[in-house]
C-alpha cells in the first residue's frame, strides 16, 4: 500500500483520498471503510491486521483493553482472506476488518478468563457460536479484552487482571462490564468489537467511550459459548463507531442457533437496511419520564433534550411516556440476576477445569471447592454469589426472587403500554459520564445505579441502542433507543438518521474530539 | 434488614465459599446494604401478578434425537486441574472417618 493513492469510502459515501499508508490512516476507518477498501484491493487484510496490532503496541500500556492478543492467529486469518480475494473470491461485508472479543466467549486458540482468577490460563475446547460465524465472515479476531469478572459491574475495575482506562481520560473508567471493549474501539485498536449486556454491559461502556453500543433482542443472537453470568438476562451485540458497523456486526452474528434452545427461530430483523434509511419522517418517539430527574446530571440531560430536539426535526413526533414500574427495575435486576449467577457459577468447582486451590492430597473436593472459590473469586462475584444465594433461600424465596419476578412481569407491562403510544422509546444511556477509577469500589450500590436506564430492556427482552449524544466537560454521554422485541431493525433506523443529523450539527464525529493517545 | 455476621458465615457456607473473618466482617454491611437497596421491590403491589422468569415465552424446545461426535477427550482433559487415564482426577469425595 505504500506509496499507492487509496480511495477510502466512508459510510456516508464521501470518497476520502489517503495519500500515505500509515498506520494511523488505517485504523481510524470504520468496519466499513476497512472492508470496502479491502473487497476494492487498495489495502490489504494483513495490512489492516497489522495497523490494529501497531496501534494496541502503542497503546495499550496506557488503556490495558487487552488480555491476550493473538497476532499469529489474526495474521494467518487475514491473509487467508488476502489469498481468497486473490483467487476471484467475492468477500463478505466484514471480510478482513479486525475485531476485539470480550473474554467472556470462548475460542480455540485463545484463553478464556472471564475477568476472572479461576479461570486463569483455561483454554477452551470449542468455539462459541457466535465466534463461528465472526471466523465464517472472514472477521479477524485481534485477541480477547478486558471486563469485570463474570461480566458483573459497571466500571471493568472489578477485573483479576487490572482496570481498563478510558481513552478520553485514562484516571476514568470505561464502563463495564465491557469496558475492554468499548475501550479498544474507542482508542482505535480495533473498529469492531463484541461485548455482552445482561443489565447495560454494552450500552454503558458504548456511551462513556463516545461509541455505539446495541444489545440485540433476547434471543436473536446465540449464547452458546458465552459464560453465563445471568442466562435469563445476557445477550451479546456489537460495540463499534458507526451505526453502520453495528449493524453490520448484528448481521454476522445474529440468527438462530439449534446449540441455544433460548435462540430465537425467526429472521434476523433487517438492520443494515434500517441504518443507511435515515428517514424517520412520522414515527413516534417516546421519552420515558421516569428515566430523568434526581441523580441525573444536568450535562447528561442537556444533551439528551439536544438529541431528541434533533429527532423531531427530523420529522419524528416525540411524545411522553410513563412506564412507573422502571423505578422498580435495579431492585429487582439485583434479586434476579444475582439468583441466576449463583446458580450459574456452581459450575467453577475446581474438578474439571480452571484453578484448583488447597488440594494437598489431604482435604476433600468439598474443601478444595470451597477454598478455590475463595481464591477464585474477587469481591463483586462473592457479594452477588451470596445475595443470590440468600434470595433463592427457603423463607426467602417469595419475597425477594418470587415478588422480582412479578416486577418483572409489570416492567414488561409498561413497556407493552409504551409501544402503543410510541414506536421507540428513548432516555439517556447513563445519569452521569464515566467516573473516576476507584470512587465506587467500595460502594456497590452507588455503581449499580450507572445501569438505571439500562436494565429495564433486559429484564422485558427487548432490544436497545446507546448513540453518543454529546459531551459534557470533554466527556461523551449517550442517548438509549428501545424498541419492542424483534423490532432490533427501528434502533438501527432512528440511530442512523440521528448519528448523521448530530455528526452533520458538529461538523464531525464526536470521536474525532477524543485526545490521541 | 439486619444481616449478622454468622448468617453471612452460612451464606458463605451454603455458597462453598471459605471466607476469611475480614472478608466475612467486611460482607455483612455491605450485604446489608445490598439488600436494603433491593428490597424496595416489596413496594410494588403485585399479588395478583404472574412472575416472568423468561423474557421470550419458550416451552420444550426439542431437538431430534441424533448421536453426534463429543469433543475429543484429550482437548477436555487439556483444561483439567488434573487427570489421570483419560478421566478428570478429583480430591477424595468421602469422609475417611465414616
Amino acid at each position: 500500500m505504500k506509496g499507492t493513492r487509496l480511495h477510502m469510502t466512508d459510510v456516508s459515501g464521501i470518497s476520502t483520498p489517503v495519500e500515505s499508508a500509515r498506520t494511523d490512516d488505517v485504523v481510524r476507518l470504520t468496519a466499513a471503510a476497512t472492508a470496502a477498501a479491502i473487497a476494492a484491493g487498495e489495502l490489504s487484510a494483513e495490512e489492516a491486521t497489522l495497523a490494529a496490532l501497531d496501534r494496541i503496541a502503542k497503546v495499550d500500556d496506557a488503556v490495558h483493553a487487552f488480555l491476550h492478543v493473538d497476532a499469529e492467529g489474526a495474521l494467518a486469518t487475514a491473509r487467508a482472506v488476502d489469498a481468497r480475494r486473490a483467487a476471484g473470491e467475492r468477500l463478505g461485508p466484514l471480510a478482513g476488518v479486525p475485531l476485539a472479543l470480550k473474554d467472556v466467549f470462548t475460542a480455540r486458540g485463545m484463553p478464556t478468563t472471564c475477568g476472572s482468577r479461576i479461570l486463569e490460563g483455561w483454554r477452551p475446547p470449542y468455539d462459541a457460536t457466535v465466534v463461528s460465524r465472526l471466523r465464517a465472515a472472514d472477521v479477524v479476531i485481534l485477541g480477547k479484552v478486558n471486563m469485570d469478572e463474570f461480566a458483573m459491574g459497571s466500571s471493568t475495575e472489578n477485573s483479576a487482571y487490572g482496570p481498563t482506562r478510558n481513552p478520553w481520560d485514562l484516571t476514568r473508567i470505561p464502563g463495564g462490564s465491557s469496558g475492554g471493549s468499548a475501550a479498544a474501539v474507542a482508542a482505535f485498536e480495533a473498529p469492531l468489537s463484541i461485548g455482552t449486556d445482561t443489565g447495560g454491559s454494552i450500552r454503558q461502556p458504548a456511551a462513556v467511550c463516545g461509541l455505539v453500543g446495541v444489545k440485540p433482542t433476547y434471543g436473536g443472537v446465540s449464547r452458546y459459548g458465552l459464560v453465563a453470568f445471568s442466562s435469563s438476562l445476557d445477550q451479546a451485540g456489537p460495540i463499534t463507531r458507526t451505526v453502520a458497523d453495528a449493524a453490520l456486526l448484528h448481521a454476522a452474528i445474529a440468527g438462530h442457533d439449534p446449540l441455544d434452545s433460548t435462540s430465537v427461530e425467526l429472521p434476523v430483523p433487517p438492520v443494515v437496511e434500517a441504518a443507511a434509511r435515515r428517514d424517520i419522517r412520522g414515527m413516534r418517539v417516546g421519552v420515558v419520564r421516569e428515566l430523568a430527574g434526581e441523580g441525573y446530571d444536568p450535562g447528561v440531560q442537556a444533551a439528551f433534550d439536544a438529541a431528541v430536539a434533533e429527532l423531531a426535526g427530523l420529522g419524528a413526533e416525540v411524545v411522553e411516556v410513563s412506564c412507573p414500574h422502571f423505578t422498580y427495575a435495579m431492585a429487582a435486576y439485583y434479586l434476579i440476576a444475582p439468583s441466576e449467577c449463583s446458580s450459574n457459577l456452581a459450575r467453577f468447582d475446581a474438578m474439571r477445569f480452571g484453578l484448583r486451590a488447597g488440594d494437598d492430597g489431604r482435604a476433600g473436593a468439598e474443601e478444595v471447592m470451597s477454598r478455590t472459590r475463595d481464591v477464585g473469586f474477587g469481591a463483586e462475584v462473592k457479594r452477588r454469589v451470596m445475595l443470590g444465594t440468600y434470595a433463592l433461600s427457603s423463607g426467602y424465596y417469595d419475597a425477594y426472587y418470587g415478588q422480582a419476578q412479578k416486577v418483572r412481569t409489570l416492567i414488561s407491562r409498561d413497556f407493552a403500554a409504551a409501544y402503543e403510544q410510541a414506536d421507540v422509546l428513548v432516555s439517556p444511556t447513563t445519569p452521569t459520564p464515566a467516573f473516576p477509577i476507584g470512587d465506587k469500589v467500595d460502594d456497590p450500590v452507588a455503581m449499580y445505579l450507572s445501569d438505571l436506564c439500562t436494565i429495564p430492556s433486559n429484564l422485558a427482552g427487548g432490544p436497545a441502542m446507546s448513540l453518543p449524544s454529546g459531551l459534557v466537560a470533554g466527556l461523551p454521554v449517550g442517548i438509549q433507543i428501545m424498541a419492542p422485541a424483534f423490532a432490533d431493525d427501528r434502533l438501527y433506523l432512528v440511530g442512523g438518521a440521528l448519528e448523521a443529523a448530530l455528526d452533520a450539527r458538529r461538523g464531525h464525529a464526536l470521536l474525532d474530539e477524543a485526545p490521541t493517545l | 434488614m439486619a444481616i449478622t455476621r454468622d448468617e453471612v458465615a452460612n451464606l458463605a457456607r451454603l455458597s462453598r465459599m471459605s471466607l476469611s473473618s475480614a472478608e466475612l466482617d467486611a460482607l455483612a454491611p455491605q450485604l446489608e446494604a445490598i439488600l436494603g437497596a433491593v428490597a424496595r421491590v416489596a413496594e410494588v403491589a403485585a399479588a395478583d401478578i404472574p412472575p416472568t422468569s423468561h423474557a421470550v415465552p419458550l416451552t420444550n424446545v426439542f431437538r431430534a434425537d441424533v448421536t453426534r461426535p463429543s469433543l475429543p477427550v484429550a482437548d477436555v482433559l487439556a483444561g483439567a486441574p488434573a487427570a489421570e487415564e483419560g478421566r478428570f482426577r478429583v480430591p477424595r469425595i468421602l469422609d475417611p472417618e465414616e
